[in-house]
């Protein structure tokens, strides 16, 4: 039997992830706040052990939690920074 | 390729042997051939008439593009057009298209036809639409694996069977709709995906809608991928939301949607697949499966499926579409982030002021009785209750104004921590009064069977600009 695929047909089964960094000291990386109650709680933390360790450190923040990052802002982490941790809550 | 344009200057004819008017010309068929020469094309049988050349025609290829209504249909061909015609056996118009005067001469003045086949169920939808027109990717399932059992290992299915869309069924369905398989319907997050008609009615198809169900589920679409409705949000939620689906106007009984006994249940084939189609689009295509973008805690039934058609006729209120804003009369589908639904039992009430009352009270429980202004509401309000607010002389607007008033509350009541509850209303958002749903927050829609005072309250999520809102759509406009 043929079927037609109900699906976008775009997403191969496993994404590739960007290339690892070989080492943190002297990298920019980004701490994502999707701005839940307490979402700064992990990247507070996070900040204080990666500039420790040398790493500059960019804080962002999502206006709702609610709502995927604006273009904007996921380009702006993208240009500014070598690695981005994003932060969950809840 | 068109066949038309290959055939000789002069006569044809089509024809089936099961046909009773084409099996009475047979005669005069022979006389005319041998006379100014026809050609004769079968839907059916290339064997009848007998004795005869005739061109095999079971493919409905011809036909098709002579779009023949009746058998036998008389046709004379100029330079691949057709200038005259004549449908079933009438001698005048015979002897007239022949040039042969007599003809026919013992056969009655006029008889009708039968149908053609081009029109029969399932063909006249395949035809409809040209084989190979399809673009999606074919998946081949081998004659020795059960088709359902492969289409639950490939993903494809909501945890319930799916019907197999084969490229015969998908034909069928893109029958429902004028708009070409190609165009693209809305762009569907959270995979920001592209849904071609085509790529929707295969959806449709597999959760088991008929074909004209499709301009329901492809407003349905565009109603939930639109920015207002944030599918998103709504899908990713570890809160309870999915589509609901609210659908007014001529279409409803159309399509035989149910608005009354069970009408949030199950029961009706088109409540059940459109709201199913509508999810399986946005699992499928939009990309959010369960476990996957889709986070919630505890989910919903309503994830499967919760459409609804209102009852126009029996409330005594406008429709929700007219509330919304669009023109009566019209088919429209409104989605609206939700789940449930959660019970108004009131079988006392018979003024409007105690009804209003009960409905509050079970309204302030919508996420917690303390939460305040975030979630919103749809109440889906049954005949028996909405009489009771008619009879009091109270519309919409004198319900929602009289349901705020009881659901603001003073600021000490509501706090986080107040009545030994921890949860409530922060104190950086604290007013000193706090209503319990925003402006737009609170819908209502009637529904439901003509015995029982038991009206549902559809819960929400997240509204207004950072959630959800309410979106609403005209579904004409993808008939």
């Amino acid at each position: 039997m043929e079927l037609l695929d109900p699906t976008a047909e775009s997403a191969p089964l496993a994404r590739a992830g960007a290339p690892r960094l070989a080492a943190i000291e002297g990298v920019t990386v980004g701490l994502l706040d999707i701005s839940k109650p307490r979402g700064d709680a992990f990247p507070d933390r996070l900040a204080e052990l990666l500039v420790a360790r040398n790493v500059t450190v960019r804080r962002y923040r999502k206006p709702t939690h609610a709502r995927p990052a604006a273009a904007d802002l996921r380009s702006q982490i993208a240009n500014d920074c070598d690695a981005v941790v994003e932060a969950l809550a809840d | 390729m068109s066949k038309l344009a290959d055939l000789d200057d002069g006569l044809l004819v089509v024809v089936k042997s099961d046909c009773e008017t084409c099996r009475m010309v047979e005669p005069v068929l022979g006389v005319i051939s041998t006379r100014t020469g026809i050609a004769i094309a079968s839907q059916d049988d290339p064997s009848f008439p007998a004795g005869l050349t005739v061109m095999d025609d079971t493919d409905l290829e011809l036909s098709w593009e002579l779009q023949t209504e009746t058998t036998p249909t008389l046709y004379r061909i100029e330079q691949g057009r057709v200038v005259e015609s004549a449908a079933g056996w009438n001698r005048e118009d015979w002897r007239r298209l022949t040039g042969i005067e007599g003809l026919g001469s013992g056969l009655p003045v006029s008889r009708p036809g039968c149908g053609s086949k081009i029109f029969e169920p399932g063909t006249f939808e395949r035809l409809n639409h040209r084989p190979g027109s399809l673009r999606s990717r074919r998946v081949t399932v081998a004659p020795e694996v059960d088709p359902f059992e492969a289409m639950m290992s490939l993903g494809w299915s909501d945890g319930l069977p799916v019907v197999p869309p084969t490229e015969d069924r998908v034909q069928g369905m893109l029958g429902g709709t004028s708009r070409d398989a190609a165009e693209t319907v809305c762009v569907m997050a959270p995979d920001l995906v592209e849904c071609s008609v085509e790529k929707i009615a295969i959806n449709a198809v597999m959760a088991g809608c008929k074909p004209e169900y499709l301009p329901v589920v492809l407003a349905g679409c565009e109603a939930v991928a639109s920015d207002l409705f944030n599918i998103h949000g709504v899908a990713a939620t570890t809160q309870f939301a999915a589509p609901v689906l609210i659908v007014n106007g001529p279409i409803r009984l159309e399509l035989q949607m149910n608005s009354g006994i069970n009408a949030l249940g199950p029961g009706s084939r088109a409540n059940a697949t459109i709201g199913r189609a509508v999810n399986l689009v946005v699992r499928n295509l939009g990309g959010a499966r369960p476990g996957g973008v889709d986070r919630s805690t505890l989910g919903s039934p309503a994830k499967w499926s919760l459409c609804f058609a209102e009852d126009e006729e029996g409330s005594p209120w406008e429709p929700l579409s007219v509330e919304r804003g669009m023109p009566e009369g019209m088919s429209v589908v409104s989605a609206f982030a939700g789940h449930g639904p959660h019970e108004i039992v009131d079988q006392a009430s018979r003024e409007a002021e105690s009804l209003a009352s009960s409905f509050a009270a079970q309204l302030r429980s919508v996420g917690h009785p303390k939460l305040m202004g975030s979630l919103d509401a749809l109440v889906v309000v049954v005949p028996e209750h909405a009489r009771v607010f008619a009879d009091s002389g109270w519309d919409k607007l004198r319900l929602r104004d009289e349901l705020t008033d009881r659901l603001t509350f003073d600021a000490d009541e509501v706090v986080r921590g107040a009545g030994g509850i921890a949860e409530g209303v922060p104190r950086v958002r604290l007013q000193p009064r706090m209503a319990k749903f925003r402006p737009d927050g609170l819908w209502f829609a009637c529904a439901g069977g003509t015995a029982g005072m038991f009206s549902g309250i559809i819960s929400g999520w997240t509204g207004g600009p950072r959630g959800s809102q309410m979106a609403t759509v005209s579904i004409d406009n993808w008939k």
